[in-house]
Order: C-alpha cells, then structure tokens, then sequence
C-alpha cells in the first residue's frame, strides 16, 4: 500500500500510483464508471485547456528537439541539413561529453547514498521516539521547502573562501578549502547541498513505511530474543525495501534534472567542469555556445533517461520487489 | 519500543537533535548573517545575531540590491504572482481534464490521456532550447503569461483527481442525472465541494513547486521587471570582481525561504497529505 500513495509525489518526479497504470494505462476498461452524463461537446472543451497546454509546451518542443539532433545548421543560422545520426555520434565521442556524463553518475549517486542514509537513520530514530516522533518531524521535513538554487547559496555562503565560517574553520584545521579552484571540493559540496534538502523527502517517506511495518512483527521477534539491530535488518529493511527502492529512482531523478539550480548557484560547472552535470550541460551548450544541434541531441539523450528511469519505477519496482 | 533500554533511547534521542541541528545550521548562519553589517561578517564569522535586523530588512525591501533593478519587494510580488498562477492553473485544469476523462465518454479519450500521461516524462531540463523557442514565438518572453502558462500541464494532479473521481460513488451522479441536473452543476454542487482535502493537498504541493521555478524564469526574464526573487538573488551573487553585499543577500534569501517553509510547517497535515497519500 505504500506504492498507492505516491500519486501526489510533488510535480517534476515521475511518479504515481500503482492504480494509475493498472486501472487507466494497461487495462484501460476495468476502472471505468457506470454512470456517465451524455454530451457531445461537453468533454472536449474540457480537455481542452490542459491538452493545449500539453501540445503547445510539451510535445511540440520535445518533438522539435528530437527533429533538430538530426539537423546540423550552418554557422549562419540560414540553412540545415540532415545528418542522420552525427550529432549523436558527434555528442557520444566528445570527451567533454563523457566526462559531464561521468560527472552526473557519480553526483547522482553520491547524492542518493547520502541523502538515503541520512534520512533512514533519521527516520528509523523519530519512528523509535513514539511520542516525540511528531515534533522531529516538524523539525526535519521541513527543509524541502527551500528551492534548490537557495540551497545552493545558503551552502555557497557558509563555504565561501572568504567570508564562509566552514571554510574559515577548515583552513584552521589544515584544509585549504577553496571550492572555486579545487574540483573534488566543489563536487563535495554541491552533493552536500542537494543532498541536504532531499533528506527531508525521503525521512518522510522512510517515516511513513516504517509507521506501516505491523508491530506484531517487531514483537515476535523480540520475544525469539532478536535486538534491535538484529530485528532491523531481518524485519524492517526488507519490508521497507519497495520504498527504498521508489526513493532510489526518485533521488536518482532528483540529482539528475532538479539540481541545475544547485549547480548554477554554486559551481556554475566548474572549476575546470569538475560538476558540470548533463542538464547544465544542455543549458549552457544550447544558451551560451547556441550550438543548437548538439544541444539537440544532449536534450534527445536526457528523454531517453527521463523516460528509462518512469519505465523502471512501474514496470520493475513496483512488481518485482514485493515482500 | 518494544523493550526499554535507556541507553538506546538517549541515542535515539541525541542523534535526532543532531540531525535537526545540523539540517537548521545553514539557514541559521543565513539568518545571523542578515542582521550584521557587511564589515562583521566579512570580519568575525558572528554566530549570534546582531542589531542590523530592521535596517537590512527594509533596505532589501524597499531600495534593492545594488546590480539588480529591483527591490525585493517586487521580486516577492513576482514569485508570489507566479507561484499562485501555477497553483491555481494546474488546479483548474487538471480538475477539468480528470472530470471529462471520468465522467464522459467520448472519441480519443484515451488518446488524450495518454498525452497528458507523456508530460511527466517531459520536464523542462530536457527540452530547454525548443521550449524556450515556443515562448519567443507566442510573445510570452518577459511576461507573466510567460510565467505562468508553460508550467500548468499536470499530469500528476489530474491523475490524482481522476482517481478521486473515481471513488466517488456512482449513485451521486445517478440520482443527479433523475434530477435532471446537467454535468456542469454536478461538477461545482458536489464534485468540487468533495474534493476539497485533495485540493487542499495539491494545493500546498503545487505553491511549493511554483515559488521554487527557477530554470524556467532564468531563461525567459530579462527585464528586471519580472525577475523572481530566486533569480533576483543569483544576480546579486553574480558580482564579479565586487564585493557582494552579503547582508543583503542574506536577507533576500529568508525572505525567499519563509512562504513556503511557513506553508509547510503550518499546513503540514496537507503537505504530508500531498505528499504520500492519494488512496481513499
């Protein structure tokens, strides 16, 4: 029942529930209504508005990208040409490509580890204070409300070589922190940004599933004389294993699309495109160097992972990993 | 807890006040930083806050940063206009949408569904260049149609609608029917009324998401006119080789914290609503 909730997951996460695919996507007929008014204009006026909107902003553009990877324009601007597939042999042999695509796998995942590990710890613990556990989550949930980009600024102020207090108390303990030059530091620090604020979703989703783990489990295998450690790792973690694995795909989505914010506050890409990850990518490729082509191509490439990852949260997740 | 064990219990304790702490740390500096003056923060990283409070307040407020044209006031106005306009557009479509798809049959119904189901697929990150040439096309560059419009396809919100919709019991729109009501008054007299918890919901959900846009105004403001406080701030940190006015920043920055955080620790039954619970 934990799959069933996920319908209202905030917008930009491609998610939703399980009855969404198995009541309107696959089987279309079986969750229909019986009653239903007659009109024959009715619905389409309706439709209407969210369609347009649809059309307009996002099938047209996306079906205008995918046409443009296959087009090379001339330096002028006047002319194009189709090159079949040239722009993405021309996107998957540039090392700078490679290494931004490297650049995102390890952001991505470094940012999923943390913010998982934090926010389950985190949650395992308010789930344990019982009474409490209502006012910690007050006081843990609430930092997703904060957008990336400010996120980004709040950690750019505090490691900021020359008025950051972290920075300050690092180079007294011997760190020469200085982010702008040093590319391992500034990738640390925009996976601690983004990471920071997405603790918040997934210990609320950590939260929920642990609260939904029947306590008549945890009991028996207290009285078989299982501790605590024992009985999380053979009782809670598997059962919450079907969450674990949502908010995987959800925080690999996350890094991947939402952090641009992030990055363009604190990194801007760099130094040297040390965090210059695949969307500030596209964005600075197609809106600084205007090369419309190989933006194109990067933004065709970003669908096909937008879309795998949807594809893998219903198809895979919700069936294959059920306790 | 199933035994007692009072050192488990302090450590359960301990680590959950740590990770508050240390999760409230950065916005804590942020907060000290805003009440100094920019030589005290420049000077002594202050960890308690000053007497500067009001003055930096009502100078982000009212005067504005000094490279960016507006004042913070506005810029709040913008994000403030932007984030109810998406609020209440992808509540009003979506409601509609989900409406007809339920409660009528009609030729390409599924085909618009399927439509609407694509957009999920689709953020703006991966169609940044074309979109942004669609905006230019329809004149909606440095608007606030341009705000607005782009971001109100949900195909998220009209799912959850639809499946709302679907639980509604049959015997409501029966006996409306004998009434002879028509589809419409059956939509506003009970429908919407029903919906109220998950437009609550939504509604929390969606002022977030508005008031956070950031790559989407980034690439269609130009005129100072429009910016978002979000952009506002980027541009105030972008000072080159000046020295940035960090007591200002600071202040911009709280003041771009507090709707939404506010939002969710006051509504926070519907934030975590919206959040996790759809099934009814």
């Amino acid at each position: 029942m934990l799959w069933e909730r996920q319908a209202a997951a905030p917008e930009n996460y491609p998610t939703y529930g399980r009855h969404d695919r198995a009541g309107c996507l696959s089987c279309g007929s079986t969750m229909e209504k019986r009653v239903v008014f007659k009109n024959r204009i009715l619905p389409y006026i309706l439709v209407a508005p969210q369609i347009a909107i649809t059309v307009v902003f996002f099938i047209w553009p996306a079906s205008q990208a995918l046409v443009q990877s296959f087009l090379q324009e001339d330096a002028f601007g006047t002319s194009s040409a189709f090159v079949w597939f040239d722009n993405f042999v021309g996107i998957f042999t540039s090392p700078e490509y490679l290494h931004s695509f490297h650049v995102t796998l390890v952001f991505s995942i470094s940012v999923a580890g943390l913010a998982l590990s934090v926010a389950l710890l985190l949650a395992v613990m308010a789930d344990r204070a019982l009474r409490s556990a209502t006012v910690y989550k007050t006081l843990i949930i609430w930092p997703y409300a904060v957008a990336p980009v400010v996120a980004g600024v709040l950690w750019y102020f505090l490691f900021n070589p020359t008025v950051g207090m972290m920075a300050f108390f690092l180079k007294k303990v011997g760190v020469n922190w200085n982010h702008t030059l040093n590319g391992t530091q500034a990738m640390t620090l925009v996976i601690i940004a983004a990471a920071w604020r997405e603790v918040s979703y997934n210990f609320l989703f950590f939260l929920a599933g642990l609260q939904s783990i029947p306590h008549s489990f945890i009991e028996a295998a207290a009285i078989d004389g299982a501790g605590p450690w024992r009985r999380f790792w053979t009782i809670v973690f598997p059962l919450l294993s079907p969450t674990m694995f949502f908010l995987i795909v959800v925080n690999i989505v996350y890094a991947f699309f939402d952090t641009f914010g992030v990055i363009h506050a604190l990194t801007r890409g760099g130094p040297y495109y040390a965090t210059n990850i695949l969307v500030y990518k596209v964005f600075n490729d197609g809106f600084i160097n205007l090369d419309l082509g190989g933006s194109a191509a990067q933004s065709v490439v970003l669908m096909i992972v937008v879309i795998t990852l949807t594809v893998v949260q219903f198809r895979f997740i919700e069936r294959k990993v059920h306790y | 807890m199933v035994e007692h064990r009072p050192v488990l219990t302090f450590v359960t304790h301990a680590t959950l006040i740590m990770g508050a702490l240390v999760l409230a740390f950065p916005i804590y500096v942020t907060f000290v930083a805003s009440t100094h003056t920019l030589e005290e923060i420049a000077k002594s990283f202050p960890l308690l806050p000053g007497r500067h409070l009001i003055e930096n307040y009502l100078q982000a407020l009212t005067v504005g940063p000094q490279n960016v044209g507006a004042t913070v006031g506005t810029m709040m106005l913008n994000s403030l206009v932007m984030a109810l306009g998406i609020t209440f557009g992808k509540i009003t479509i979506s409601l509609l949408a989900a409406f007809a798809i339920v409660y009528f049959r009609f030729r390409l119904r599924m085909v618009f569904f399927w439509m609407i189901f694509i957009t999920l697929m689709l953020p703006v990150e991966v169609r940044i260049l074309p979109t942004y040439k669609v905006a230019a096309d329809l004149g909606m560059l440095d608007s606030r149609s341009g705000l607005i419009f782009p971001l109100i396809a949900s195909a998220t919100a009209t799912f959850l609608f639809r499946q709302f919709f679907m639980t509604v019991p049959d015997e409501l729109c029966e006996a409306h029917r004998i009434d002879g009501g028509s589809p419409m008054q059956f939509f506003f007299d009970i429908l919407m009324p029903m919906s109220r918890t998950s437009i609550a919901a939504l509604f929390v959900i969606l002022f977030i998401y508005g008031w956070n846009q950031y790559l989407w105004p980034l690439l269609i403001t130009s005129d100072e006119k429009y910016y978002t406080l979000l952009i506002g701030i980027k541009r105030m940190l972008d000072v080159g080789e000046g020295q940035a006015e960090w007591q200002i920043i600071m202040a911009s920055t709280i003041l771009a914290m507090l709707p939404p955080v506010l939002v969710v620790i006051f509504m926070q039954k519907q934030f975590v609503r919206g959040m996790t619970e759809t099934e009814k």
